[in-house]
């Protein structure tokens, strides 16, 4: 079953629109970058998909369903900002997470966490940012989701810290799982993906496999992002 | 992380090239086992799917046979092996001539040349 579908998503705030009539489809065991410039959208997309927004019009489907209290069980979702108390410490947050979610499994998280070599009984607002980055993908990939929602994951930290995150959404996702990355550092991530959706004001512009564009192109997706999104 | 990839081709096709190369080079010897998609795509630092289609693709080359049950394993056959090194060796060769004609070079000068590189102590 298709994992993540939009047609005709659209999201007005006021009188913009942040999305325009947007259609996607994504099937499972993909991992796909959501890809464009500031404002294009792809926040608004993944907060549809969470059900932090509602569209204005068009539907959005994950595995056949509307965003409700049933796909949140579904979708793990990994914010753009700094969302868990920064009072809470590391152990805690597990121990949260593990409440919170059927599907998280522990094991892997307190393995990953003991790979960090981070003290549980530190503070998560004592962290570094690159560790608090960790910290929040480690919580997010450690649960078996069937749609992971990464919005800006490897933005802000150093690239060894990049790497170390890569590594962990590779390693982590299952096979029949989709993972949306969103992000603007392309060559990056650009190795990772399956598929790229670019997003310019709101509409896709482009949705296909990594490896078609460099074939049609003749350049790497970075490089052809930088000539679709010319300034 | 993982391997260094160029611009501009298709990424599983950079994998096939530089798994050809381990093959040719005996890096990965004749009739031994390759490693499983999820842990090249970890260590080439690429999605399994792009291992994937690497596999496949050289499968269809017949350099690799997929067992149904116990994974992957570089063909044994050595014909096949020489064959392989032999295509990769007049890609080399193709694209040394190109650059030296670029530099104005005959092919009678490159063979020269050639010759004279091989035989002195470098």
């Amino acid at each position: 079953m298709t994992t993540f579908k939009c047609e005709g998503l659209t999201k007005n705030y006021g009188s913009l629109r942040a999305l325009d009539s947007v259609d996607l489809s994504i099937e499972p065991g993909r991992i796909v970058g959501l890809l464009g410039p500031n404002g294009s959208g792809k926040t608004t997309l993944i907060k549809i998909a969470s059900r932090l927004l509602v569209p204005s019009a068009g539907k959005l489907e994950i595995c056949g369903m509307e965003p409700s209290e049933k796909t949140k069980a579904l979708v793990s979702y990994l914010p753009d900002r700094d969302y868990l108390p920064g009072w809470m410490k590391v152990s805690e947050l597990v121990d949260m997470y593990g409440d919170f979610f059927a599907d998280f499994d522990r094991e892997r998280a307190q393995k990953m966490m003991d790979s960090l070599s981070l003290d549980g009984k530190m503070l998560l607002r004592k962290l570094s940012k690159g560790n608090k980055e960790k910290v929040q993908l480690i919580l997010t990939m450690s649960r078996r989701a069937k749609l992971y929602l990464l919005d800006e994951p490897i933005a802000g930290v150093d690239p060894a810290a990049r790497d170390y995150i890569l590594d962990t959404i590779l390693s982590n996702y299952d096979e029949e799982a989709v993972v949306l990355i969103s992000t603007h550092l392309i060559s990056d991530v650009e190795k990772v993906l399956d598929e790229a959706i670019f997003l310019k004001q709101g509409k896709v512009v482009l949705h296909k496999p990594v490896d078609d564009v460099r074939q049609e192109t003749g350049m790497s997706l970075d490089g052809y992002f930088r000539e679709v999104f010319k300034c | 992380m993982g391997w260094n990839f160029n611009d501009g081709s298709p990424i599983y096709l950079q994998l096939c090239a530089v798994i050809k190369g381990k093959i040719a080079s005996g890096e990965y010897a004749p009739g031994s086992k390759l490693q499983p998609v999820r842990d090249l795509a970890l260590e080439a630092g690429v999605n399994p799917n792009t291992v994937q289609r690497a596999y496949a693709e050289l499968e269809r080359d017949g350099l690799v046979n997929a067992e149904r049950t116990s994974g992957r394993f570089v063909t044994a056959d050595a014909e096949k092996i020489k064959q392989l090194r032999g295509a990769l060796s007049s890609g080399f060769i193709g694209e040394m001539f190109k650059q030296l004609q670029g530099l104005g070079l005959t092919n009678e000068e490159i063979i020269a040349a050639v010759q004279n590189w091989g035989y002195s102590d470098k």
